[in-house]
């Protein structure tokens, strides 16, 4: 019987012809990820397995995103207890301020994925990078301690569901409208214990950044991990930032599914998520009675330069509405450096949007745009539960960038065909 | 071994926000979390659990952010063992990996109502809600993870192995 992607990238990592859903395999990890609200209890797991050196300093990645630049103490000394384990340890892939931005901006931009690798991260969102055609799949602390001192992983191999997009794009639409309204079909718990592979014509013409939006939100309904097959899209992506070799693995014809979704593109318009969740998701149309008093353009699913783009061409000329704050943070330096050099920047600055570093920010309520009671927020992150962003009375619309930036104009949740 | 204890419920999609919201995770000393849990959903929760208490949580219990703050706040809260209908994966992993017993049971979690007195046997599943008279199983626990169980968690299997 024939192998999805995610089994056969799984089988390659643990020596293995073949395997099934529903196999315990240990498996070999390409890189592992950490931030600084999860590494310093990885950190401690790390210490109590007692080893003298991580199991490969070239192949762990440490970026302080969450509440850095430091919030406050506490923080600082979080940020600091890894500062000083990725020294102790000679990690070669920790970014300082300066150098960090989103951990799941950054690790794709720096090549440090590539198609066919098996990467653990202690961060949900680690499934972004199966849009490179890598398995990634997020973990806890102590799994992520244990894989710094081992290399190695215990998985599950979970069956896949094939999601296959098909038809042409209304205006407007992009890859996170398909993955909001691919929750909105599964629900929250949908995928539970599942891989998810996205496949199919119209997600063929997606560039990689939208594809990253769109993996990126694959544990939003409990999948594993959410895979593309690497095409010419991905590899011109790859070359230009890795000297490693790509490993492009395709799913047997007679690759067997848990089961299989087609969705037609055509008859979908721009979504939005309604709090409190994910999967509350509704055409933008039904949002136009939410004002709002906040717009947060970034984070790990919406923070690439792709996305400042088409945010800034709709603002280009036009002012934030009154009373609504409009905050910006761009994914990572590179992108905040292109960003102004195209231009985007100052569009943004001059429509009354202000910028902040490259880190996740308001997303999960950590610094940079927190919420008071009563107020909403149109955001381009993943997560819209009760008191994410702030004050547990406050609410969270999760939209695309472009409604993200109509909605700025608007002062209310809109289409960018209303301004 | 079986645990006895006064069940604290909660609905469905209980994701890591709310039992542990992000603006308490600039620390990880066990103790400060556990006063931080389910801080704005059940303020009162974290007065008023005594140790040994039972969790019982509906669908997809833990979903979300990958937080093993989440699972080690209720934990050290003095939670003894959490019966949901189901749990999200992350969440699972983290629970076994720290040492905190879960168990599957949709009948179960039906039938148990705030306050009820619970006992469960983690080898065996058995699960028996002594205020209403009523026995049910859990699904089984997978080899490995029972393992690791049995060596006191993921860390004291791995020293094993070594």
């Amino acid at each position: 019987m024939g192998m999805t992607i995610t089994e056969k990238i799984l089988a390659a990592h643990s020596g293995n012809d073949h395997v099934k859903p529903g196999d315990l395999l240990q498996a070999d990890v390409d890189m592992a990820l950490a931030n600084d609200i999860t590494a310093p209890l990885a950190i401690k797991v790390f210490e109590e397995i007692g080893r003298d050196s991580v199991f490969n300093q070239d192949r762990i990645a440490l970026v302080p995103d969450h509440f850095v630049p430091n919030k406050d103490i506490p923080s600082a000394h979080q940020a600091k207890m890894m500062r000083d384990f990725a020294n102790k340890y000679a990690i070669k892939n920790y970014f300082e301020v300066g150098q960090m931005g989103v951990e799941h901006v950054i690790l794709p931009e720096k090549g440090l994925v590539i198609p066919g690798d098996l990467v653990i991260g202690a961060d949900s969102h680690t499934c972004t990078y199966g849009a490179l055609g890598a398995f990634s799949t997020g973990v806890g602390s102590t799994d992520l301690g244990v894989i710094m001192a081992t290399g190695k992983v215990w998985l599950k191999v979970p069956p896949t569901i094939k999601v296959i997009f098909e038809g042409e794009f209304q205006p407007w639409v992009c890859g996170k409208d398909l993955i909001l309204y691919l929750l909105g079909v599964l629900g929250v718990e949908g995928a539970n214990y599942c891989a998810l592979e996205f496949t199919g014509p119209a997600v063929r013409k997606l560039t990689m950044d939208q594809r990253m939006t769109m993996s990126n939100m694959a544990i939003e309904c409990g999948a594993k991990n959410g895979i593309f097959e690497a095409d010419d899209i991905t590899l011109n992506y790859v070359k230009e930032r890795s000297a490693r070799k790509p490993l492009v693995v395709k799913a047997d014809p007679d690759a067997r599914y848990e089961k299989e979704i087609h969705i037609d593109v055509s008859r979908i318009q721009p979504q939005v998520a309604f709090p409190h969740s994910p999967d509350n998701v509704r055409p933008v149309s039904e949002g136009r009675d939410v004002k709002i008093d906040q717009v947060f353009i970034g984070s790990c699913t919406n923070g690439r330069l792709e996305d400042l783009k088409i945010a800034a061409g709709l603002m280009k000329g036009k002012s934030v509405a009154k009373g609504v704050r409009v905050i910006v943070l761009p994914g990572s330096p590179l992108i905040y450096k292109e960003a102004i050099r195209e231009g985007i920047i100052e569009t943004f600055i001059d429509a009354g949007a202000t910028i902040g570093p490259p880190s996740c920010g308001p997303c999960l309520g950590g610094h940079l745009g927190i919420l008071a009671a009563g107020e909403r927020c149109a955001s381009t992150s993943n997560r819209n539960f009760i008191g994410r962003m702030g004050d547990p009375k406050s609410e969270v619309y999760l939209v695309s960038p472009a409604v993200a930036a109509a909605s700025a104009v608007l002062g209310r949740i809109g289409s960018p065909d209303e301004i | 071994m079986a645990i006895e204890g006064k069940v604290w419920k909660f609905g469905d999609n209980i994701d890591t926000d709310v039992i542990i919201p992000a603006k308490f995770l600039n620390v990880s000393d066990k103790k400060i979390l556990a006063a931080s849990a389910f801080a704005d959903l059940r303020p009162e929760f974290s007065k008023g659990v005594r140790n040994g208490d039972i969790l019982v949580g509906g669908n997809n219990f833990g979903c979300g952010s990958s937080r093993e703050h989440a699972p080690l706040a209720i934990k050290e809260a003095g939670i003894s063992v959490i019966i949901a209908k189901s749990f999200a994966r992350i969440f699972y992993r983290n629970s076994f990996n720290i040492g905190l017993p879960i168990l599957e049971s949709k009948e179960a979690v039906e039938s148990i109502e705030e306050n009820d007195e619970v006992s469960a046997d983690l080898v065996t599943g058995e699960i028996i809600n002594k205020t209403k008279g009523k026995r049910f199983q859990a699904k089984p626990v997978p080899d490995f993870m029972r393992d690791v169980i049995q060596a006191g968690g993921l860390v004291e299997y791995i020293k094993k192995q070594k």
